[in-house]
């Protein structure tokens, strides 16, 4: 398990080193570029020259690669020309990863919350008024536009009932101690309560938006593996030995019906970023998502870089988390190669 | 009065939009402590489906069940659903056809022993454990302690069916049901199994329906057989009287179409004309008639009743209008 585990992390590493090489080119082929994009249209062409040659524009793409490599292992991701101009690359992604984690993990817990028991039920009650209504609101869920939804959610409880804020992560004028950067815990930590309840006050809404797709999925597999696993010959047996529902339900559903829905809760949380670009632009929620958005529009080059590289890492080490618990369900996986 | 008394019982699959099908048609036997009955029949005569009813392991919805099955004394088709879960791997026990299906893939073999004993004894986690690893032991597992941390995947297809029957027998039931419980094994081990089988069922004078489809099977075990057709038993008779003289044309020919080693070279198997595809309902006629070497016009117009045999003597009932002559009889050597 362990060479195994290390195996995973050094191919980690390798596919950061070859993305970033495509990254590098990709946003180098882009038009426009850093130059406009700080200078604006109306500056002369001396003054861009300038700076073209200051920001090292000049050299040749591999020497621009090469600088960047050795500059990014020592720490230096380069500095935002576009997103938060003058900031260093890695303190813009380091203070806003927490805020996009914080909405994450909200959001994959109401997905899991919320699919998983629904799925179940459903599939219980195959056919029934729940199983038609709930395949119905995940159809919806998969099918509506993200930004779309936001922008409902925000309009209709926002806007016009005026029960959640509109934007951002907390109110200006609370007082509120930075910890660890999550509003959320820090306000927890520090026992600031109303700071902890403003700040996740604020997630809902965006949190319910990002939501919708991995909600959906979860519950469609949900569903479809509690249906392929009551017809399996060993739910018979469990039946056969007389074992109290309750018990065929949490030792012998359950836990088989999980395996395929730990596998989508891994690869929809690694997805979960796609989202949080659309749903942070719409609430002004000051992430790696908008961050994103920005950047793109504003050709921030060196942000870009780095926050797309960690999304991708991200990605990768959430599916080995996944592979990982996927051997702690599955005695059949953990036992291949090893030992026996 | 026997311990296990099946009365007319009846199993109707209803799904919305199709036929009703009538899987299992009136069936009638006992089954005393100690006795192993045999149930036989093609696939689809019913015989699953029968002992499925019996255990009420058949789905709540769309099926219907009429008649009677008495355990002893108890009517355990109106059962609540509470009582019958109390019965199901205490009273009754259970041994399914395929091994590895039929065990949780994702739970230890230890587990899934001791469960049936923490259910029905009200032993701990711990306790069972320990009973558990003794029942491995006793259906010849070796290493029981280090098989308790076991998964299924890791066992032999033979173990396998061991541990299953470990599970069915835990609570000492007094009645197991096996429902084709070697057809999904190699031959040798399938020899090893229906030994073990026949020695713990002996030991604990436990009553035991043997489900199969395999001759040899119902040879080397049984005590009395119940040949099944579209449903219903067509024949019942003591094992040997059935394999000396089978009288039912289908019984004849079930056991013509077993390969002889010591047949003539070049002879063909002669196989049982058409299949259970072919089945109709018992509602006009014998629903074998249409596959019938021996059928008479009789056959297509009456439906033959369950009646003792006129000519044989012997317990032994039948279900047909022209019987297969005892001159007939294909030599069998199985038993002897």
């Amino acid at each position: 398990m362990l060479r195994y585990t290390i195996r995973r992390l050094l191919q980690l590493l390798i596919v950061v080193g070859v993305l970033s090489l495509l990254l590098f080119a990709w946003l180098r082929s882009l038009p426009g570029g850093p130059v406009s994009a700080l200078l604006g249209e109306r500056a002369t062409a001396e003054t861009r020259a300038r700076l073209t040659e200051e920001l090292g524009l000049n050299d040749p793409i591999f020497v621009q690669y090469i600088k960047f490599v050795g500059r990014a292992l020592s720490g230096d991701f380069g500095v935002s020309t576009g997103v938060q101009p003058g900031d260093p690359a890695l303190d813009i992604f380091l203070q806003r990863l927490p805020a996009t984690l914080e909405l994450s993990i909200l959001a994959i817990i109401i997905a899991i919350a919320i699919g998983i028991p629904l799925g179940y039920l459903a599939a219980r009650r195959r056919g029934s008024v729940l199983d038609n209504l709930s395949v119905v609101s995940s159809l919806i869920g998969v099918a509506v536009p993200v930004f779309f939804l936001a922008f409902l959610l925000k309009q209709v409880f926002a806007v016009d009932l005026g029960w959640f804020p509109t934007a951002g992560r907390q109110e200006g004028g609370i007082d509120a101690t930075r910890v660890t950067g999550f509003f959320v815990l820090d306000g927890i930590l520090t026992q600031e309560w109303d700071a902890a309840w403003d700040a996740f006050v604020h997630l809902i809404l965006p949190a319910v938006a990002l939501a919708s797709i991995p909600f959906s999925v979860v519950f469609r597999i949900t569903r479809a593996s509690v249906l392929d696993v009551v017809d399996e010959d060993y739910i018979r047996t469990a039946e056969s030995k007389g074992l109290t529902t309750p018990v065929i339900r949490r030792r012998h559903v359950l836990r088989n019906a999980m395996l395929p829905v730990v596998t989508t809760i891994g690869l929809q949380t690694g997805a979960l970023l796609a989202g949080a670009v659309l749903t942070e632009t719409v609430f002004a929620f000051p992430g790696i998502g908008q961050a994103l958005a920005i950047g793109f529009e504003r050709r921030d080059y060196p942000v870009l870089l780095l926050l797309i590289l960690c999304s991708a890492g991200v990605f990768v080490l959430i599916n080995l988390l996944v592979d990982l618990s996927y051997a702690l369900i599955d005695p059949r996986i953990r036992t291949r190669g090893g030992g026996h | 009065m026997a311990l296990l008394e099946v009365r007319d019982l009846s199993v109707v699959f209803k799904r919305k939009g199709e036929e009703p099908f009538t899987a299992v048609d009136g069936v009638s036997f006992d089954v005393e402590p100690g006795q192993t009955v045999g149930l036989v029949g093609e696939s689809g005569c019913g015989k699953s489906v029968t002992s499925m009813a019996i255990m009420g392991l058949l789905a709540k919805r769309g099926v219907k069940v009429s008649g009677s099955a008495k355990f002893d004394g108890t009517e355990l088709l109106t059962l609540s659903d509470k009582q019958m879960r109390d019965r199901r791997g205490q009273e009754l026990g259970m041994v399914f056809q395929d091994p590895l299906s039929s065990l949780n893939p994702v739970i230890s073999i230890g587990l899934q022993v001791a469960e049936v004993i923490e259910r029905h004894r009200g032993l701990s986690r711990k306790e069972a454990s320990v009973q558990a690893a003794e029942l491995l032991d006793k259906v010849g597992i070796p290493d029981p302690k280090r098989r308790l941390s076991e998964y299924p995947h890791q066992l032999s297809g033979g173990m396998r069916q061991r541990a299953l029957i470990a599970i069915a027998l835990a609570c000492r039931p007094r009645l197991l049901i096996a429902d084709e419980p070697t057809t999904a094994l190699d031959v040798t081990i399938q020899a090893q199994i229906l030994a073990l089988l026949a020695e713990l069922v002996k030991e604990t004078d436990t009553a035991l329906i043997m489900i199969t489809h395999d001759l040899g099977v119902v040879a080397g075990l049984c005590d009395e057989v119940n040949v099944l057709y579209g449903g219903r038993v067509v024949e019942r008779a003591g094992r040997h009287d059935l394999f000396r003289v089978p009288r039912h044309p289908y019984t004849h020919g079930l056991l013509a179409s077993i390969p002889r080693l010591d047949a003539p070279r070049g002879e063909r198997l002669s196989p049982i004309r058409g299949s259970v595809a072919d089945n109709i309902p018992w509602t006009q006629g014998c629903a074998f008639a249409p596959r019938c070497p021996n059928a008479i016009d009789t056959c297509v117009e009456v439906t033959p009743a369950m009646e003792p045999d006129p000519v044989v003597a012997g317990e032994r009932l039948l279900r047909c209008h022209n019987p297969v002559e005892p001159a007939d009889r294909v030599e069998q050597e199985i038993l002897t």
